[in-house]
């Protein structure tokens, strides 16, 4: 397979992964804001969700492979599983490798949650909120064409896209109706201090 | 005697997201409140896929499809 | 006749039982009287069948019922009594650890059953500890105690599991009323229980206050020892807030015993007997009975939460602003949908309260009026 091909797809995948991964990110919000309409059941929004998650561990695991296999980048597979241990761009290549680890770990508990529990799930899951800009600012230090136009806007778009998800996250407080008189209950009830 | 499958909810874990009253509306209806009321009985067989997918995309996990046995 | 009170509490060797007590408990018929009123034999049986010398003892004495004294006034007269059944439920369902857990504002209650025990000889009085349970209504509930007990926190879980199959440290549990366990304790001293029951007299009454009464004891015989009505009552609320209310002409000859009351729909409870007098509105007390059990959920469960919130809402508007026939539909729906959905029983409770007070109350809930006076210059 001739070089530029390899690389083209390894940057084209990557571009995608971004997109991807920030409208994963983007319905993940949506679902724990219980946003909802009459056309838009919440299914839809876990069933893309979850959906296009396994579709970006597909175009990861393509970008990953094209780039190791592509003889012009000198990579070798603990390259792409041990962060920092490549010669070419260490650190930045490095945040890749950490973010696509802990897209792993979210997705392979996502997939035995049943047998994992909810509160286990729940706190790998945040790590999320750390695989996103991680991976971002992977494709910042790493691309070669990351001040091309085209790279700038798509990153520009995942960016605002989901630092507008995290915003509304953030000013929604608790969608739970229940959780503050649950809280409230509790603390009248609870004596683990005097215990 | 054959084996069926019966819906429960865990009713502490249950925060009102909706999502199994949307993909099983002929066995769960919303309250004025948002929380599924269950039909009761057993799970008619046609409907036991969208049960389990109910199962798996209640945020929480609070919704669980059981066996139950039952003399026929 | 020896009762629960009324006789000089005193320490004395504890009879030596094991196991066979739970036939003479099943034979007595004996129920539970924190509430509940399940057969006592039943749930000591499970907790035998599951202990291998690790069961668990919760002696229940949080009473968190507003109006209910009773178990109060038993551990503080009675302590000896109540720990004796607390050690013989030891004994018989092989425990090592026993629990006081004794609602928090009980201070001499409290006093009383920690004097009693330290007068106790080793190794019994060293197989006790004591907890103080939460003020709240759900706080003495068997779930809530157990997880209280385990984490500290007095709400009530998922049942199943039940206390008996894993309770206070995963070990099968005995969580029993003070009064059952005293019962039982005469059962095993004397070869039979007294057969008689502890109320709580309350509302309009001229001398409010507990009283121990026989199985033939009518609600009309209670209500004279206390000292008599105020005045006419327009009902008398059996069982306290879970409990039902009951037209005096009936009430009068009801005799206070488990099978009397059941035959006619009605349950002792926690105990509780409450005049309501005539010059009370009922609607108003309803929905300040459904306001204060709507503040006592736990909001764990949607529901109940907001169910009961939502009834107690329609009974104020009822009672503040008058009848209308969507509040009364409305009260009428969400009492079926909110029954039954909790993890606990609270909000059922709640709900069957509310049903007694709309069918003894017809007549009130239809047609109230605002009592509100408007304001003229």
């Amino acid at each position: 397979m001739s070089s530029s091909v390899l690389w083209y797809t390894t940057r084209g995948a990557g571009a995608v992964t971004l997109i991807l991964l920030s409208c994963v990110v983007v319905l993940g919000i949506l679902s724990t804001l219980r946003v909802q309409s009459a056309s838009w059941p919440r299914f839809l929004t876990t069933g893309l969700h979850r959906n296009l998650a396994l579709m970006t561990l597909v175009f990861l695991a393509l970008h990953i492979v094209t780039a190791v296999v592509d003889p012009f980048t000198n990579l070798g597979w603990a390259a792409a599983l041990i962060p920092f241990s490549s010669s070419y761009r260490a650190f930045w290549l490095g945040l890749g490798v950490i973010s696509f680890e802990l897209l792993a770990a979210i997705v392979v508990t996502s997939l035995v949650r049943g047998v994992l529990g909810h509160r286990a799930w729940r706190a790998i899951h945040w790590l999320t909120y750390a695989a996103w800009p991680v991976g971002v600012l992977h494709g910042l230090g790493t691309g070669t064409d990351t001040w091309s136009a085209w790279m700038l806007a798509i990153t520009a778009a995942c960016v605002a896209g989901v630092g507008m998800a995290i915003f509304f996250r953030l000013s929604s407080g608790s969608a739970d109706p229940l959780a503050a008189a649950r809280t409230m209950f509790r603390s009248a009830v609870d004596r683990r201090e005097a215990r | 005697m054959s084996k069926q499958f019966a819906l429960s909810v865990d009713r502490i874990k249950c925060d009102g997201r909706g999502l199994c009253a949307e993909l099983l509306p002929e066995l769960i209806r919303l309250d004025d409140w948002g929380y599924p009321i269950l039909a009761p009985g057993p799970v008619p067989e046609h409907l036991i896929p969208l049960a389990q997918r109910a199962v798996e995309d209640c945020p929480v996990l609070a919704i669980a499809l059981r066996r139950t046995q039952l003399k026929k | 006749m020896t009762g629960l009170l009324g006789t000089p509490d005193a320490m004395t060797p504890l009879p030596r039982v094991g196991s066979e007590i739970i036939d003479a408990i099943e034979r007595s018929r004996l129920v539970g009287r924190g509430g509940a009123g399940f057969p006592v034999a039943t749930k000591w049986r499970a907790v035998a069948q599951r202990s291998h010398g690790n069961a668990v003892i919760v002696v229940n004495g949080a009473e968190g019922e507003p109006q209910s004294k009773k178990d109060r006034v038993l551990m503080s007269e009675r302590p000896h009594l109540v720990l004796d059944g607390a050690f013989i439920a030891a004994r018989a369902l092989r425990a090592r650890h026993l629990i006081l857990y004794i609602g928090e504002r009980h201070d001499a209650a409290r006093s009383a059953m920690l004097r009693a025990l330290s007068a106790r000889p080793e190794p019994e009085r060293g197989r006790v500890t004591a907890s103080s349970a939460p003020a709240r209504y759900v706080a003495g509930a068997e779930a809530a105690a157990v997880h209280f007990l385990n984490e500290g926190i007095a709400t009530p879980t998922n049942v199943p599991p039940y206390p008996f199959e894993r309770g206070v440290g995963g070990a099968p549990t005995l969580v029993q009323n003070v009064e059952t366990l005293a019962h039982v304790a005469l059962l095993a001293r004397t070869g039979h229980t007294p057969q008689t029951a502890l109320v709580t007299l309350a509302g309009a009454v001229k001398r409010p206050g507990v009283l121990e009464v026989e199985p033939h004891t009518t609600i009309g015989d209670a209500v004279q020892r206390g000292g008599g009505a105020t005045e006419a009552p327009r009902a008398i609320l059996v069982g306290g807030y879970f409990g039902s209310w009951v037209e005096p002409e009936q009430a009068w000859n009801l005799e206070l015993n488990p099978d009397s009351l059941r035959r006619n729909g009605l349950g002792l409870g926690c105990g509780v007997i409450g005049l309501l007098p005539a010059s009370r509105c009922p609607v108003c007390e309803t929905a300040g009975i459904m306001r204060y059990l709507a503040g006592e959920s736990s909001a764990q469960c949607g529901p109940c939460f907001f169910g009961l919130r939502a009834l107690a809402d329609a009974c104020t508007r009822v009672a503040e602003r008058g009848s209308n026939p969507e509040d009364l539909k409305r009260l009428q729906r969400w009492a079926i949908d909110v029954r039954g959905r909790g993890a606990c029983r609270h909000p059922d409770g709640a709900v069957m309260f509310l049903s007694s007070s709309l069918q003894v109350f017809g007549q009130e809930f239809a047609s109230h009026r605002s009592h509100h006076v408007s304001r003229t210059a």
